[in-house]
């Protein structure tokens, strides 16, 4: 499998650390329900999912976009230079 | 020694003259030995085809009945010259290449591979093992199944190996890319190649024979012409790699191939397989005997190892290939008693009959012929697996009797025989035999005709099903040569086509490879610090903590090493800790979002513990925080959590985008702690800074400048002494700690280890996140409240499941103990209360300072009181124990602060 590095360019997985689905912290204090979600509630997407990556070559944090299903990731950007930003 | 052969007994064969087109140098012998004797062949054989000219034709035993078998496609497709070689089991002898000195033995069986004692099992076992048999009768009594076990597992199988042997060879990966990687190096393998390089992409061929030229190999002249293509081929750019094994075809054109001890894992843009065909082998009783071959397998033995395979043969054939066979055996002097052409003649009756195991005569249609040879060629089937596992969809071709890949996946290209351009061969009926049920259809699982039908009859009437009862195709072969003819076995007796039958799912490997291969290089990184041949030197005992090498201790007496530091002068080098630096207008806001406590307001200089939570709450890594001016932090993380530490802060970074940069600076410092009543001392002989207890206070940071060296000192109470620890750049720590010691010698320096460092600590009662914590424990309940400051402006990470715990109250508590009877329990030692385990003991070490047994234990909250009395389970018998809050050694800290 292979995932782009913003950086480093296309490299092969084993070269990059999966952090698992992005999530988004609460703003304010949470409720009991809501920390618990957050903490440990995922999507599980059969499908387009947004993660999070570490490049070990470059140590630097990227989101990608991978499909679950295909393992094709089909986009990766380093959320500091997007206007979506991470959306944490 | 041109001929090992065994003069006057049929089947005895030897060398042929010298042929033009051959592939042994006969100016060459190379030797080995088989079973402890030495055997001769040449360079350019295989063991196979060395072990075939000196006369050998049992090459194994079967699986279950022990049967003798002999080489049947010698092409690296069946399993029947599977031999163990230089003590790995399990090697197609046919096709590796032939080493000098290669030690090569049998397998599976009991005696000798002439005479298995356990060729019983097809005598008499034949009635009493079907499919399962050993399901249904060793099930009663079940207590005695492990004897059965441990019988059957003799028994049946194939190579051993040696329990108790270590890993004798060394594997290894390595990464390729390749724009095209072509997948079989026959002629339409090496065409595409060369055109795809002409095109002027990077070009990769592998093949699993000893050489590329895949079917041109077995023709006459075949070896000269493979070698002219494959010249062509290297000329035109491409690399050609074999004996090589593609294990799988996987998605983005991944292909980890199998090159002998080395696994290369392939990325390519276009894969292109070229797997060619695998001959099939026709069903009818005595299909097995020794001498009953497939045609290629006889055509290499004559062209490429100029070998006559036998004196007299009978050949039955679907297609082209058996009349090759008959032409090339003819030139090389063995009688044609007799071809039967398939696609011309009625299926007619065969049953083939030998003595001792080897092919003595065939009868067709109840007509005998003597022959010590008998070619069989099925139709020949698309090698489609490849395609197949990599989701390929395959067609029955009724007209032809063979199975085609359809539907390719992307960036997948099929050429040459495997697309099913394979002529017009016959369809031999799924049986030729008329009487009998020794019809093999697996050879390497010994399953017949009759097991199929057996199968059927108990109801398992789905291939899959069927495939997992009987074992059919599951063998070493993979189901090269029993894949369609057990599918069409299965039509016949279900009476439905074999398209709806359907095929069963092609999984990896393609060929059995050994776990070695997959395993890797047993490769341990392992982390040396800059001091690490300075320990050794003084007579360390190194240790694994994590991925770094420390020493545990420099003798006999850990114990006397720590109270040393007590009395005298340690140096420890810890330059395992994590060390990052955190720099940024942004650096101490940034802290305090990640730290439990405040860091902004950390006077420049100064020092202060940290620990580091998730949002879960959960202690994740602790050490010490130095602020080295208003926007730098330098933070120290455990000799473990280094790493975890840099990407959870960037991490966060990534999230919060503050103005704020990290270094991990870990492996770039080393870093001493020199530590003791005499430390002081120690540090006035080698600097000129102001190291008094004014001018450097406990827990303070200051830029100072060692044996000439510029470096950061901490302050801390490390080790519950008086001490400075040292950060400074690492190609300087042999020249730093040298000049301590030498300059201090008076002061009585002595090196001490991790195992001293841990009772002086403990002594202290410092906690070791991840010993004395685990992935549950909070802050709170490891008892350090006093680090949580909620007044912070920014909700930091883990506040709030820490609320959480102060909300639902506390349930355990990490505290400290003594054993007042002095008996030492284990870490881990369950705590009892009322019978029932309630908490545990996390360290436990015996304290020469203080002559106690000491240690931290969790205790349920109730318990967690000093002096309060709790029982832990020692040798199995409840031994009470005595809470002891706060530091054993020095509560006050006045040493610290001396």
């Amino acid at each position: 499998m292979l995932v782009t590095c913003p950086n480093c360019g296309p490299r092969e997985v084993q070269e990059l650390r999966c952090a698992g689905e992005s999530t988004t912290r609460p703003k304010t204090t949470p409720t009991q329900r809501e920390l618990n979600e957050y903490i440990y509630f995922r999507a599980n997407e059969a499908g387009l999912q947004r993660e999070w990556w570490f490049c070990r070559a470059c140590e630097d944090w990227f989101l990608a976009e991978r499909n679950t299903v295909t393992n094709e990731v089909s986009r990766t950007w380093h959320p500091a230079r997007s206007p979506e930003g991470s959306a944490r | 020694m041109a001929s090992g052969a065994l003069p006057g007994r049929i089947g005895a064969v030897s060398r042929l003259d010298p042929q033009p087109h051959e592939r042994i140098d006969r100016s060459k012998p190379v030797s080995f030995t088989f079973e402890g004797k030495a055997v001769d062949g040449f360079e350019g054989d295989t063991i196979g085809s060395a072990l075939y000219a000196s006369g050998r034709r049992v090459f194994s035993r079967s699986f279950k009945y022990h049967r003798p078998r002999g080489l049947q496609c010698c092409s690296g497709h069946c399993a029947n010259c599977q031999m163990t070689v230089d003590g790995i089991p399990n090697v197609r002898v046919c096709t590796t290449p032939l080493r000098s000195g290669a030690a090569v033995k049998g397998q599976n069986y009991v005696g000798s591979l002439e005479r298995d004692l356990m060729q019983a099992t097809d005598k008499l076992g034949g009635p009493f093992t079907p499919p399962g048999f050993y399901y249904k009768t060793f099930i009663r009594p079940r207590k005695l199944w492990p004897l059965y076990e441990k019988i059957l597992r003799n028994a049946a199988g194939l190579g051993k190996l040696d329990p108790a042997g270590a890993r004798t060879e060394r594997v290894d990966g390595e990464y390729r890319h390749a724009d095209v990687l072509v997948l079989g190096g026959g002629q339409a393998g090496l065409d595409a190649a060369i055109e795809a390089a002409a095109g002027g992409e990077s070009v990769v061929v592998i093949d699993e024979g000893p050489e590329v030229g895949g079917g041109l190999l077995a023709d006459r002249a075949g070896v000269t012409t493979a070698r002219a293509l494959a010249d062509k081929a290297r000329a035109a750019g491409v690399e050609l790699i074999a004996p090589a094994i593609a294990i799988g075809l996987f998605e983005q054109g991944f292909v980890p191939v199998a090159v002998g001890n080395l696994l290369l894992k392939f990325r390519a843009e276009r894969v292109i397989v070229a797997a060619g065909i695998v001959e099939q082998p026709l069903v009818f009783p005595g299909n097995d005997l020794i001498g009953v071959m497939l045609p290629d397998g006889v055509r290499r033995l004559i062209n490429y190892w100029s070998i006559k395979p036998g004196e007299r043969a009978v050949v039955i054939t679907a297609d082209e290939r058996g009349l090759k066979a008959a032409e090339d055996l003819e030139a090389a002097g063995v009688e044609i008693a007799k071809v039967i052409d398939l696609r011309e003649a009625e299926p007619p009756n065969i049953e083939a009959r030998g003595r001792r195991g080897r092919v003595t005569e065939i009868h067709v249609n109840g007509q005998s012929t003597k022959c010590d040879l008998v070619v069989m060629s099925g139709s020949p089937q698309p090698n489609y697996k490849l395609l197949a596992q990599a989701g390929a969809r395959v067609a029955y071709d009724s007209a032809r009797g063979i199975f085609v890949p359809t539907d390719l996946p992307e960036n997948v290209e099929a050429v040459g025989a495997v697309t099913g351009d394979v002529g017009t061969p016959a369809v031999p009926s799924p049986v030729l035999g008329y009487k009998g049920d020794k019809c093999f259809v697996c050879f390497c699982e010994d399953q017949t005709t009759k097991d199929l039908k057996y199968a059927i009859r108990e109801g398992f009437d789905s291939i899959e099903l069927s495939k997992r009862y009987t074992t059919v195709t599951m063998g070493p072969c993979q189901g090269r040569l029993c894949h369609v003819n057990s599918i069409r076995v299965y039509a016949k007796a279900t009476k439905l086509d074999e398209n709806t039958i359907g095929t069963t799912t092609a999984r990896p490997p393609y060929t059995p490879i050994s776990m070695g291969l997959l395993a890797g290089n047993p490769q341990e990184p392992k982390k040396r610090t800059s001091l690490h041949h300075l320990h050794k030197d003084l007579g360390g005992r190194m240790m694994w903590t994590g991925q770094w090498r420390r020493p545990h201790s420099y003798g006999d007496d850990p114990g006397a090493e720590a109270q040393h530091v007590h009395k005298a002068l340690g140096l420890i080098d810890v330059s395992t800790l994590g060390k990052i630096l955190v720099k940024g207008p942004d650096a101490g806001a940034f802290l305090d979002r990640v730290y439990p406590n405040r860091f902004s307001d950390l006077k420049v200089g100064r020092t202060r513990y940290g620990v580091l939570t998730g949002d879960a709450g959960r202690i994740m890594d602790d050490g010490v925080v130095a602020r080295i001016d208003d926007d730098t932090f330098y933070v120290s993380a455990t000799s473990t959590g280094a790493d975890g530490v840099y990407q959870w802060f960037t991490w966060w970074n990534a999230v919060w985008f503050m103005d704020v940069q990290f270094a991990n600076l870990t492996g770039a410092l080393a870093a001493i702690n020199v530590a003791g009543p005499n430390a002081r001392a120690a540090m006035e002989r080698v600097s000129g800074d102001d190291f008094s207890a004014e001018g450097f206070a406990y827990l303070d940071a200051k830029h100072v400048t060692v044996a000439g060296v510029p470096m950061l000192a901490l302050r801390i109470g490390f080790v519950g002494e008086l001490g400075y620890e040292l950060h400074f750049p690492s190609p300087l720590a042999e020249h730093v700690w040298d000049t301590i010691i030498a300059e201090g010698a008076d002061l009585d320096p002595k090196p001490f280890g991790l195992e001293p460092q841990r009772i002086l600590r403990l002594e202290k009662g410092h906690v070791i996140i991840g010993q004395d914590t685990d992935s549950e424990s909070n802050l709170l309940e490891a008892a350090m409240p006093w680090l949580v400051k909620n007044d912070k402006e920014f909700d930091w990470v883990g506040k709030w499941a820490t609320q959480q715990v102060d909300d639902r109250g506390l349930n355990w508590l990490l505290v400290g103990f003594e054993s007042p009877t002095g008996a030492m329990p284990v870490e881990g030692g369950q705590v009892v209360v009322d019978g029932k385990s309630s908490g545990r003991v996390t360290s436990v070490r015996q304290s020469d300072e203080l002559g106690k047994v000491i240690g931290l234990a969790i205790l349920p909250t109730a318990l967690a009181v000093d002096g309060g009395r709790f029982d832990v389970q020692v040798n199995g018998k409840p031994t009470p124990m005595t809470v002891r809050l706060g530091a054993f050694y020095d509560p006050a800290g006045e040493k610290v602060k001396s």
